[in-house]
């Protein structure tokens, strides 16, 4: 057992964590407004990769927005009191998470100033325009859902609220989905297993995020996770971890299978250098592999095995990103079935794309933005999970 | 001296006026008639649908005329960089197996049904009602979805500040651009700066024309040769039809 900070040491770590926040939220922006005076030049994206990291960190943070609200979702949906404790520290995520997500998404517009043009201009064939609606909502609906848990006269519409939010994230997630889904020209894309995939993929990065800051946040208030709590929170991660493997391997086999796109499956499994490279190793080995290990072997399943399932998960989250997003460019359109195609524009060639150092920034500090929303958020408001002792764990 | 009127001075006055305002309005009206000029307020009528047909049998691979042309015509950069923007480009194909030859010019192929339209969230890539697909640089984002979503890769992002501001059509950092027909030469009843290069050549690979006029050029070569859509399984009804594919 961790013994408890003096409030001395606790308000200078605080302070430490806030500075680095700030430090790197600030290296966001320089880099957003780096990027917005000289052109996109400055990134490494380029007229066949035309979103690049920022992107790739972007659609992270959105995607697991709606799934860190899982805790919440069983907590007031199903009723069970152990995730129910966890509902604001969810709620709280989720929107930390998506500003930051949609922070960066913004900001690598071309014309970030004419953001309001979206507002003012909305053209309803659009998913991306949808998907404005589903953002700002989910901004809405979790506020309330906030509202119901935090003010005791309002405890009656708390499951109303939580059904609300859980059908939303649901909505807002497919939405992420269909952005990719609907794009006919991309060999990676135009695929209704997306939307799915989607929602799989957020239930599990968005647990894993939700059970790193949990530790850490136990960890700072030296207290510890009940086993039988913490055994329902790691088994609930192995599935999630084991449903996105499902879709992902129904994915690559189904394209492997159809001949017009075995060429593209065996540049992104086989042949794609970097892009191969971080499916094998990032996703399959640390994001997959790693954290069953941790999670289900006989002798694992401890914090530090979670903590680092959960930290393996997230890495595992960036590498399959940086695959679909980045290696779905890389690879050039079939624009010309049965011919090979020579042009100076990249046709039938395989783009290459390195992330600048301001991309890299402006993903970062969409994490920064995130991180400072959460550091601030527990420290005023009261959201560490508090476990009533002696609650009958297995039975929820 | 005589009251009367002088019938004859007035009737040969009048007659020449009249001959004379015919021989100036003439050429105007049979410009009109023929090249269907567009007066500035009148706005673009769906009775008219711009295409062009490509004949790949008559493009010649090292030549590049319409490139250059569209790049004189809009002030484009010569394209040294992966994030220089290209219009209209000069694609070579290899057909797999026989190793056939094909040249020909690749751009907008200005859909009926063109996805950048569907996906543009603010609405700034549109159609014309005459068919021609173009981007309001005023409206862009520049959040580059459509570029995502064309399946021709027609479309630049402009990655650097425009130095060059002489071209036909407005330019802007952060936005995206792409061939817009030359509209600013359709309007005034004019082909594009690609088709009127390419017969300068002597190559005559492009046909331009009103694809819903049964009785114009293109429509009538296009009854007469086998032409092919590109990505016709995609049925975007491209505007945009190669012979010889």
């Amino acid at each position: 057992m961790t013994t408890r900070l003096s409030p001395r040491t606790e308000l200078r770590n605080f302070a430490l964590l806030l500075a680095a926040g700030l430090l790197v939220a600030a290296l966001g922006l320089w880099a957003a407004h780096f990027m917005e005076s000289r052109g996109h030049i400055v990134t490494g994206m380029n007229n066949q990769v035309v979103w690049g990291l920022p992107h790739v960190f972007a659609i992270f943070m959105i995607v697991s927005a709606s799934g860190v609200l899982n805790v919440a979702s069983v907590g007031s949906v199903f009723g069970r009191a152990v995730y129910k404790a966890r509902a604001p520290l969810a709620g709280l995520l989720a929107m930390a998470l998506l500003a930051g997500g949609l922070a960066v998404l913004m900001l690598d517009l071309g014309r970030p100033d004419r953001v309001i043009v979206a507002a003012t201009h909305y053209n309803p064939t659009s998913v991306f325009a949808w998907n404005v609606l589903l953002y700002s909502g989910l901004f809405g609906t979790v506020a309330l859902y906030l509202w119901t848990l935090m003010d005791r006269t309002m405890g009656a519409w708390n499951k109303p609220a939580g059904f609300l939010v859980f059908l939303w994230r649901f909505v807002l997630t497919t939405g992420t989905g269909l952005i990719f889904a609907f794009l006919v020209a991309r060999q990676a894309y135009a695929s209704a297993l997306l939307p799915p995939l989607f929602i799989v993929l957020s239930l599990a990065w968005g647990h894993a995020i939700f059970l790193v800051v949990q530790h850490a946040m136990l960890r700072w208030n030296a207290m510890e996770l009940h086993p039988g709590i913490q055994k329902r929170l790691k088994n609930l991660l192995g599935v999630f971890v084991l449903s996105v493997l499902y879709l992902v391997a129904a994915y690559h086999l189904t394209n492997a299978y159809f001949a017009r796109q075995s060429a593209f499956e065996r540049y992104l499994l086989l042949d794609g250098g970097a892009v191969t490279a971080l499916f094998w190793l990032g996703y399959v080995g640390v994001g997959t592999l790693l954290p069953l290990a941790l999670i289900f072997l006989p002798k694992a399943g401890g914090q530090r095995c979670v903590l680092g399932a959960a930290l393996g998960v997230i890495v595992g989250a960036f590498s399959l990103l940086y695959v679909f997003i980045i290696g779905g460019q890389t690879y050039p359109l079939q624009i010309f079935p049965g011919y090979h195609a020579v042009s100076s524009f990249a046709d039938g060639a395989i783009t290459p794309y390195a992330p600048s150092l301001p991309e890299w920034a402006l993903g970062l500090g969409g994490l920064g933005i995130a991180f400072l929303i959460t550091l601030v958020g527990v420290r005023v408001l009261n959201f560490l999970p508090r476990d009533v002792p002696g609650q009958p764990v297995e039975s929820n | 001296m005589s009251d009367q009127p002088d019938n004859g001075r007035r009737q040969f006055l009048s007659r020449g006026t009249a001959a004379t305002a015919a021989v100036a309005v003439a050429p105007g009206v049979l410009l009109y008639d023929f090249a269907r000029a567009r007066p500035p307020a009148e706005p673009a009528s769906s009775a008219v649908r711009w295409g062009l047909l490509i004949d790949t049998t008559r493009c010649d691979s090292g030549c590049d005329a319409c490139v250059s042309a569209c790049r004189e015509e809009n002030a484009l950069p010569l394209p040294l960089k992966p994030t220089d923007p290209q219009w209209i480009r000069k694609v070579e194909l290899t057909q797999e197996g026989t190793g056939r030859k094909v040249s020909l010019p690749m751009m907008c192929q200005h859909c009926a049904e063109p996805p950048c339209v569907d996906v543009c969230p603010t609405g700034a890539s549109f159609k014309r009602a005459d068919g021609i697909v173009l981007v309001d640089k005023h409206r862009c984002i520049g959040c580059r979805y459509c570029m995502m979503a064309c399946p021709y890769k027609a479309r630049s992002f402009v990655h650097e500040p425009v130095e060059d501001h002489s071209g036909a059509t407005p330019r802007g950092q952060g936005t995206v651009e792409s061939c817009t027909l030359c509209v600013h030469r359709v309007d005034e009843g004019r082909a594009p700066a690609c088709v009127d290069a390419c017969s300068r050549e002597g190559h005559r690979a492009l046909l331009f024309g009103n694809l819903n006029d049964p009785d114009s050029a293109i429509s009538q070569r296009l009854r007469s040769v086998a032409s092919v859509k590109l990505r016709a399984d995609l049925n975007l009804d491209p505007g945009l039809s190669y012979v010889g594919l």
